[in-house]
């Protein structure tokens, strides 16, 4: 047996829909704040900013050495490194490390010297979802590097 | 913030690239978790690692919440002759741990 909606009750519907309509209608007038906030850049985004300046980063020679996808979030080995010489003129400052979505974008900040002989450094991170992990390194002549790279993962870290 | 590990080749030349490889036990409290009573536990990292070579500064490192418990550091260094290393990790709050490790370099 198929049941037939009754006339009474396709009307009593459609005063629903239209009564959700007018819901929606009556909170137009607080979606321009909404729309508002959008576009504000993400932490990641400040912090990036923060360290170009007017800078124009460029890619490659910059690389980020992870796992695609990370099991643990809790500690991912990673290597970053710059092929450039280290010569007392030119050579690599500094290289930084962001996460697009960690509670606090930074990461670390490995400074080095025409000393290290190379730019690469390694160490171990937190990632408490999947997201993409950025890395600026920033040169003595003033230029600037950076590379993005998604990491996939399966348990997040710093969890409570 | 203890038991500060650090691993250098056995002998060197003057010349070689080496690797040389940190590590310290060290919770990294990121300040961000609840203890049981929902309460935040207090950040507590090593915010700052520091190597020097014959005194002078060739590595430095600045540490966030994002780095994984009992951190890792490693870096690479252009062997320029014999001499010593000095290692520091610094915690929020002010305190440090130094190690010293001899490079061994060879003719």
């Amino acid at each position: 047996m198929t049941q037939i909606d009754s006339p009474s009750a396709l009307n009593r519907r459609q005063f629903a829909v239209t009564g959700a309509a007018a819901a929606a209608l009556a909170l137009l007038p607080s979606l321009p704040a909404l729309a508002q906030q959008q576009p504000e850049a993400k932490p990641w985004e400040e912090l990036v900013k923060k360290i170009l300046g007017d800078a124009k980063p460029v890619e490659g020679k910059l690389t980020i050495d992870m796992a695609e996808i990370a099991e643990n979030g809790n500690t991912v080995p990673f290597t970053v490194g710059v092929d450039n010489p280290m010569t007392d003129k030119d050579y690599v400052k500094a290289i930084h490390l962001i996460s697009s979505a960690n509670p606090r974008p930074e990461v670390a900040v490995f400074r080095f010297t025409p000393a290290t002989g190379v730019a690469k450094a390694e160490s171990r991170m937190r990632l408490v979802s999947t997201q993409d992990v950025i890395a600026i390194a920033e040169l003595s002549d003033g230029k600037f590097l950076m590379v993005r790279r998604p990491v996939k993962v399966t348990v997040g870290g710093c969890g409570g | 913030m203890q038991n500060p590990r650090v691993k250098l080749p056995e002998k060197a030349k003057a010349g070689d690239v080496i690797q040389v490889k940190t590590l310290i036990s060290h919770v990294m409290e990121t300040g961000q978790r609840k203890d049981a009573d929902g309460k935040t536990i207090p950040r507590k990292i090593i915010n700052a690692f520091s190597a020097k070579f014959a005194g002078q500064e060739v590595f430095s490192a600045e540490l966030f919440p994002g780095i994984s418990a009992n951190p890792y550091l490693s870096f690479y260094f252009k062997v320029p002759g014999p001499g010593e290393f000095e290692f520091t990790w610094v915690e929020d709050g002010g305190a440090q741990v130094v190690q010293k490790e001899k490079l061994n370099v060879v003719a």
